[in-house]
């Protein structure tokens, strides 16, 4: 088994099902030749060639409505958006009609496709190239969305997604791409879409992350039983549409409380999404109220006050132990 | 340092049929007698159908919709240069397509009267259901054309949107991409004038909707939009050579939206009777039938019989959309995904039991 960060976890991915299956396309700007900025389809167009990994014109929308229709015409078409700043013009496509064909169409016309780009914060990048804004497509019916939180997750999920016969948008933290190496079995193998992990098992609190925050709750945990303050239950929900509510409320049925780890502006973040299915789910079982760690109702900061934006370790350990002591 | 064009461009324009019905025998499309009735009796029946889906809508039994009275030479035209085994991507005011296509009149009606069921079509139909964003749809033809070249297949696609369109973002991509990847599609524009109450020249200060094809590297050309034969011709030959890998062109219909935007719409706001008349006289199916006429393929009773006909196939199609039962509750849910998420489930549930008086 080799040790792989995860960007080479999703070349991998991207390499194996392209093997097992033909009608696998990867498409979007400068992943051809160049392999992708990040080099996530690194080595992909010398072994499949231009009509497999296309170098499309620089069109966000146009990506993705032309792998929509790819997907009607028989194809599974993986669009690469090469940072999540720039997939709004692709927002229509993907709400207005990947979404909506099975739907109008009863079955008939389906599209499936998957849409990858790198998102989140913690890099010290320019302008837009630090947002998290998964909620505004976890709101989306009709769509999956999977944010994979370690090299792991991101081979098996990717895979997943690229069988799965609707569209999913698949939310890479740019964060983790190299920050973590792993194992990550040579075999193919597939991660469910749809079920959140229990990273960690505790008796006192539960937290709950995806994406690259998943690290931070889990260090923050570790800390907290170091210290013997409390024992901390770790959530990665890895699919935040659809949202795996059954895990999450049993976990806080047992620890009676909950808080919610992301980056993304807190309000209309997914934490209140998951904040409310537990207030509706295990109320009586809570002995404080369900808290959200979360980035500010701001424009990220750039890289000089980007660390304050960010939930960090310190501000969970901090967030925990006063929810403890509620 | 001389100064060098680099670039010029001629638009042409296609007319094979005047007014009066003569026709240019150098230009005139090869179609037997047969497929010309045929023809002038699909755009019939398409007429008679939208009138009586107006009258329906005003009755309160069908939801808006968009006419297309007065453009049957366009994008009924259009459509039947193609073959079975080519896709149509359609916007929404291509209803005599629809039929033409083989959705069934009822099934056409349950969509527009509220029921997403009407929008399968039967087996083996390559069309994609209505799209009402505006000018979102043709790169979806883009890429449906770029999967039939990549099957080897022979086969081209057909994509029809209005002027408006032409100014979206989207137009501009999907005949970029289309271009790129050299796409067999033909993007037709039916140029009616008017984008609700925005007529074409604040719309767009191009001459001509064809002269925008330039900007992509692919050929562009108008026609007389009521001309149903320079239609089918100039469609014809964009098929053929989409179809034998020479990539994708651009056709704008020059036609004339006589009728409302959409039955929500009042135009009498905002243009005058006269212009509309003007075109009136330009109606593309008594066009046709002075050719016929001329030609002996139609006298008066047989015109008289095939409207006749028309009426007798549309409203047999209006009993079968009224005998239609609504769809069960649960068909809210039913395709929303391949298989029904966990949290679907659980709203499902919740509405039948309220529904069963259980909760």
């Amino acid at each position: 088994m080799a040790r792989l960060n995860m960007v080479e976890a999703i070349d991998q991915a991207l390499r194996q099902e392209m093997d097992r299956d033909d009608t696998v396309i990867v498409l979007g700007e400068d992943v051809g030749r160049d392999g992708g900025v990040f080099r996530v389809t690194d080595g992909l167009y010398e072994r499949f060639g231009e009509d497999r990994v296309m170098d499309t014109p620089l069109a966000e929308s146009g990506i993705v409505g032309f792998a929509i229709g790819m997907a009607i015409g028989g194809f599974k078409p993986v669009a690469e958006i090469q940072f999540s700043g720039f997939v709004y013009p692709a927002y229509d496509q993907l709400l207005s009609h990947a979404a909506r064909f099975r739907t109008r169409t009863r079955g008939q016309r389906t599209v499936p496709m998957v849409v990858r780009m790198p998102y989140g914060g913690g890099i010290r990048a320019l302008e837009h190239h630090s947002e998290s804004m998964e909620a505004i497509f976890a709101h989306i019916p009709g769509l999956k969305v999977v944010i994979p939180a370690d090299p792991y997750e991101a081979k098996g999920l990717l895979t997943s997604a690229i069988r799965d016969p609707d569209p999913v948008v698949f939310f890479e933290p740019a964060r983790v791409y190299r920050a973590i190496k792993m194992d990550v079995p040579e075999e193919q193998y597939t991660l469910p879409i749809g079920e959140a992990r229990v990273v960690r098992e505790g008796a006192d609190l539960t937290l709950i992350a995806w994406g690259a925050h998943v690290r931070t709750i889990k260090e923050a945990a570790e800390r907290l039983a170091a210290d013997k303050r409390c024992d901390v239950e770790v959530i990665d929900i890895r699919t935040i549409a659809p949202f795996d509510a059954a895990t999450v409320v049993a976990s806080v049925k047992k620890t009676g409380r909950a808080i919610i780890v992301h980056e993304a502006p807190q309000s209309g973040g997914f934490g209140a999404e998951i904040s409310a299915q537990i207030m509706e789910r295990a109320v009586l079982h809570l002995e404080a109220p369900v808290k959200r760690v979360a980035g500010f109702d701001t424009i990220p900061p750039l890289s000089k006050l980007e660390d304050l934006y960010q939930p960090s370790v310190d501000l969970v350990v901090d967030e925990v132990i006063a929810t403890m002591e509620f | 340092m001389p100064v060098t064009t680099l670039v010029s461009y001629s638009v042409q324009r296609v007319e094979v049929m005047d007014v009066d019905g003569e026709v240019d025998a150098s230009l005139m499309p090869a179609l037997s007698p047969e497929r010309i009735t045929a023809l002038y009796e699909v755009m019939v029946l398409t007429r008679v159908f939208d009138e009586r889906m107006l009258k329906l809508q005003r009755q309160g039994r069908l939801g808006t919709f968009a006419r297309v009275a007065g453009q049957e030479g366009a994008h009924v035209g259009a459509a039947f240069a193609l073959a079975d085994e080519d896709w149509m991507v359609p916007a929404f005011r291509e209803a005599g397509a629809f039929l033409l296509r083989g959705m069934k009149m009822e099934n056409f009606l349950q969509y527009w009267g509220g029921d997403e069921r009407g929008n399968v079509f039967p087996e083996g139909v390559r069309m994609l259901p209505a799209s009402i964003p505006v000018g979102t749809h043709m790169l979806h033809a883009a890429g449906l054309g770029w999967a039939m070249k990549k099957k080897g297949e022979r086969s081209a696609v057909l994509t029809v949107f209005g002027e408006g369109a032409t100014s979206e973002g989207d137009f501009s991509e999907a005949m970029n991409f289309a271009a790129v990847f050299q796409c067999p599609v033909v993007f037709f524009c039916q140029n009616n004038q008017w984008a609700i109450s925005v007529p074409y020249h604040k719309q767009s200060q191009a001459c001509t909707v064809a002269q925008k094809a330039l900007g992509y590297g692919m050929p562009g050309t108008q026609v007389d939009g009521n001309d149903v034969f320079a239609v089918y011709k100039t469609v014809s030959d964009a098929l053929e050579n989409a179809r034998n890998g020479g990539g994708p062109a651009l056709i704008e219909a020059h036609t004339y939206r006589v009728t409302d935007h959409t039955t929500a719409d009042d135009a009498r706001r905002y243009r005058e009777d006269a212009e509309v008349e003007e075109w009136r006289e330009r109606d593309p199916i008594e066009r046709l039938s002075r050719y016929m006429k001329k030609n002996g393929l139609l006298d008066d009773a047989g015109e008289t019989a095939v409207r006749e006909g028309a009426v007798a196939k549309v409203v047999e199609a209006v009993t079968a959309f009224e005998l239609m039962e609504p769809p069960p509750p649960e068909e809210v849910f039913a395709h929303v995904f391949a298989e029904i998420t966990p949290p679907l489930a659980e709203q499902r549930d919740r509405l039948l039991r309220r529904l069963e008086g259980r909760e």
